[in-house]
């Protein structure tokens, strides 16, 4: 059996329904939700990574290079933000986290 | 007919009377702080008017002999599209001879008031009340267009308001003038509606313009019905009269404005306002002229006022509304007159009447101030002992009114009744009844006041209201009547000249002559009354010597028997007569009913219907359903979306997920981004397959 192009985007679409999954169903911890993002880009990066490959085309591996950067930054913010809130409330469950109810 | 006037002369004659009515009401009263007392502010006042009197005399001079004549604009307001709104005099017989009248006649009551008023404390807003009428009352005649017509119109209406509830502390005052008002905008409504009309129409609110007009708008119908535009006009404008000049059944304000001081009962309720509406429709005789319709509604609401009146005027005790009801009854007779196309008949009995009509009023509020303010005709008898002059005036005034041969009423009068007996329109027979009745009724109500008042027992003091009859100038008791100073009788005798000999110097001219020829436009062709009249007419002296023989003298001569009779010969008929006609007696006494149809049919229908609008309408329709349905509504709305805001961060995600997935989807399929992504993606067969 040859490893084609189906299975990578298949491979991206579970890495990134799982991510999805990992969002919503989360209630208890917010860096849980930070990893669900990182996740949902990984899926993004090995669909980037497997076009790249069948279309003999590099500018999508680059491409990678440059959302490993954003995330990294995303994330270093993302946990800055996550350390403040929990100085703040003392807490970083997401179920606690409704200021914004109406 | 070259000779023109001074526009400077005819302006100054309405201002100097509202500059005597500013200074009186500025500086006379706490308005400008007291600044003038008493004398001076008669003295302002009277002097106005005196002026005013004075060029108007010249006037007159200057038109009868002259043939003098002034039709132009003195200001220019405004222009709306075409139509123009200015200020201009008109003057011509009719004018100058109204303004001689009401200058006259103010003059006078200003110089009573003097008297009446002494122990008044409004007595300098009085002043400048009765000096803003005269103004009104000028700018009302002299004007030449329907836009300072209807100015004076309503500025008379103010006053005479102003005027009826004069003591405002009265209650009844208070009612009877918001009664006059009310009253007066029903009329003014149909007034209003009538130069809308015209404007609409001709274009124009300047008479010579519309009058000029007047035959293209005969063919004319009002648009959207069959009704001739002519008679819709005219019976518009005769609404208007109506409601000034107190015509059935728009007469019910006139009675109860005896509230107000007596001066202002004599110039403003008998002799001037009043005759406005008469005025008016003399002044639109052309277009009357179009309209045998409207001449016949004239002729029955006239005949009706005329007659009907006359009767209530039978049963008053009060001496005031005996002579208001006379008023109602001879305003009546002035409109009958209109009504048969014998305009300047109708003017020449509102000119003897205003004189002797003032004088009656003038002579009863001498009476009155005699009286120690008792009213009542019941408490009164053999006052001529001790008011010698009252008494003569009044006597005089009474043998006018009732059209004894020779005096001032005998010829206007006449003339009413023969020009209705002339005329041929289908209302004419009703009117002539009427008319001819009158004479009676009118004679017997009015000696009936003069011998109760004058003759007889004497009875003031057996009032057993004399107590409540005070207007609170300190306690007089029941001392013997006494006569009123010279302020009060000078007018009296001024007033009692004219009411004698006017109709005998004027009826030629005034009838027969050119004076009024070019302010009245009468249709020969069709209404006779005019010609019937110039054909029996063979001098003044001669129509008072055939009047001996007619039927009107011995209708007249039979009231005063019956009034003698009845309440100097055989006190007691009355009250058995009263006793056997209890119906009639209590129909009268209401009315005819029509202030109970006012207040219980008009007035409580108006408030139904207002509290329906206002509950159902208002209340429930615009405030419940509208104003507070629609916030509900939103905040209902509202209240159920809300509950999508959980304020949880993945919700939020989840719906945004969902939307993008909802968005492609649809856009994949259907939108024309899918037809992009197919055609750039159909080489690569995998993506599909």
């Amino acid at each position: 059996m040859t490893i084609t192009l189906g299975h990578f985007l298949s491979l991206g679409a579970v890495l990134f329904a799982l991510s999805i999954v990992g969002i919503f169903m989360n209630r208890r911890n917010l860096i849980v939700l930070l990893m669900a993002i990182e996740l949902m880009l990984l899926a993004v990066n090995t669909n980037f990574v497997a076009f790249s490959h069948y279309l003999n085309d590099m500018n999508g591996q680059i491409f990678v290079f440059f959302i490993l950067t954003v995330a990294a930054a995303e994330s270093a913010i993302g946990l800055a933000i996550l350390v403040l809130l929990f100085r703040n409330k003392s807490s970083i469950s997401v179920d606690e986290l409704n200021t914004l109810k109406g | 007919m070259s000779q023109t006037l001074s526009s400077t002369a005819l302006l100054a004659v309405p201002l100097a009377p509202l500059a005597g009515a500013l200074l009186a009401g500025v500086l006379g009263t706490r308005f400008g702080g007291n600044r003038i007392g008493r004398r001076t502010t008669h003295s302002l006042a009277i002097l106005g008017v005196l002026i005013s009197f004075i060029l108007s005399a010249m006037t007159l001079h200057s038109v009868a002999t002259e043939g003098a004549r002034f039709n132009e604009t003195v200001y220019h307001w405004m222009q709306v599209g075409s139509l123009k709104m200015e200020v201009g005099f008109l003057v011509d017989g009719l004018t100058a001879m109204m303004m001689c009248v009401v200058t006259f006649v103010s003059l006078m009551v200003h110089i009573y008031t003097i008297g009446y008023m002494a122990e008044d404390e409004g007595y300098n807003r009085f002043f400048a009340y009765i000096s803003l009428f005269t103004f009104s009352m000028l700018m009302l005649v002299m004007s030449n267009n329907f836009l300072q017509l209807f100015f004076g119109w309503e500025a008379v209406g103010l006053v005479s308001y102003l005027l009826i509830g004069f003591w405002f502390n009265k209650p009844t005052a208070i009612f009877a003038n918001m009664k006059a008002f009310l009253v007066n905008r029903v009329g003014d409504f149909g007034f209003i509606l009538g130069i809308g009309l015209i404007a609409a129409f001709t274009g124009s609110l300047n008479y010579s313009e519309v009058f000029a007009q007047a035959p293209n708008l005969v063919p004319q119908t009002l648009p959207g019905t069959a009704w001739s535009l002519v008679t819709v006009i005219c019976i518009c404008l005769f609404i208007g009269a109506m409601g000034k000049s107190a015509q059935f059944p728009l007469h019910v304000w006139l009675p109860d404005s005896m509230e107000g001081p007596t001066p202002i009962s004599a110039l403003i309720h008998a002799a001037t306002m009043v005759t406005a509406g008469i005025f008016m429709v003399s002044r639109m005789s052309g277009l009357f002229e179009l309209s045998d319709t409207a001449l016949n509604l004239v002729l029955v609401v006239g005949a009706i006022t005329a007659l009907f009146m006359g009767f209530l005027g039978i049963i008053q005790n009060d001496i005031k509304r005996v002579v208001a009801y006379s008023t109602l009854s001879q305003l009546g007779y002035m409109t009958v007159a209109l009504g048969a196309s014998a305009y300047s008949v109708a003017l020449f009995h509102l000119m003897t009447h205003a004189f002797f009509k003032a004088l009656l009023f003038l002579g009863a509020g001498s009476v009155i101030m005699g009286m120690h303010h008792n009213q009542d005709i019941r408490w009164m008898g053999g006052v001529r002992k001790y008011m010698p002059i009252t008494w003569i005036t009044s006597l005089l005034g009474s043998l006018a009114l009732i059209g004894t041969p020779l005096f001032s009423g005998f010829y206007s009068k006449d003339s009413i009744i023969e020009a209705v007996a002339e005329s041929h329109l289908p209302a004419a027979g009703f009117a002539s009844f009427a008319v001819l009745a009158g004479v009676f009724v009118t004679a017997f109500y009015s000696f009936r006041m003069y011998f109760l008042v004058f003759h007889g027992a004497e009875r003031y003091d057996q009032n057993p209201d004399i107590h409540h009859a005070d207007h609170g100038h300190g306690h007089h008791g029941s001392h013997a009547p006494h006569e009123s100073p010279w302020v009060v009788t000078l007018p009296l005798v001024l007033l009692a000249i004219p009411s004698v000999v006017i109709g005998y110097l004027t009826v030629e001219p005034l009838l027969f002559g050119d004076f009024l020829a070019d302010a009245i436009r009468v249709n020969g062709e069709t209404h006779h009354a005019m010609h019937g009249l110039e054909e029996a007419f063979h001098g003044p002296w001669a129509m008072a010597l055939h009047a001996l023989t007619s039927l009107p003298f011995a209708l007249a001569c039979a009231g005063v028997a019956t009034a003698w009779y009845m309440y100097l010969v055989n006190p007691a008929l009355p009250r058995a007569i009263g006793a056997s006609l209890r119906p009639v007696v209590v129909i009268l006494e209401n009315k005819y009913y029509l202030d109970w149809f006012n207040e219980n049919v008009l007035a409580r229908g108006a408030r139904a219907l207002g509290t329906a609008f206002w509950q159902g309408g208002d209340r429930r329709a615009i405030d419940g359903f509208v104003v507070n349905g629609s916030w509900k509504t939103v905040a209902a709305l509202a209240g159920w979306v809300r509950r999508a805001q959980s304020g949880y961060l993945y919700h939020y995600a989840l719906v945004m997920a969902l939307g993008l997935f909802a968005l492609l989807t649809v856009s994949l399929w259907h939108g024309p981004l899918a037809l992009m992504l197919r055609a750039s993606m159909a080489w690569f067969p995998f993506f599909w397959n």
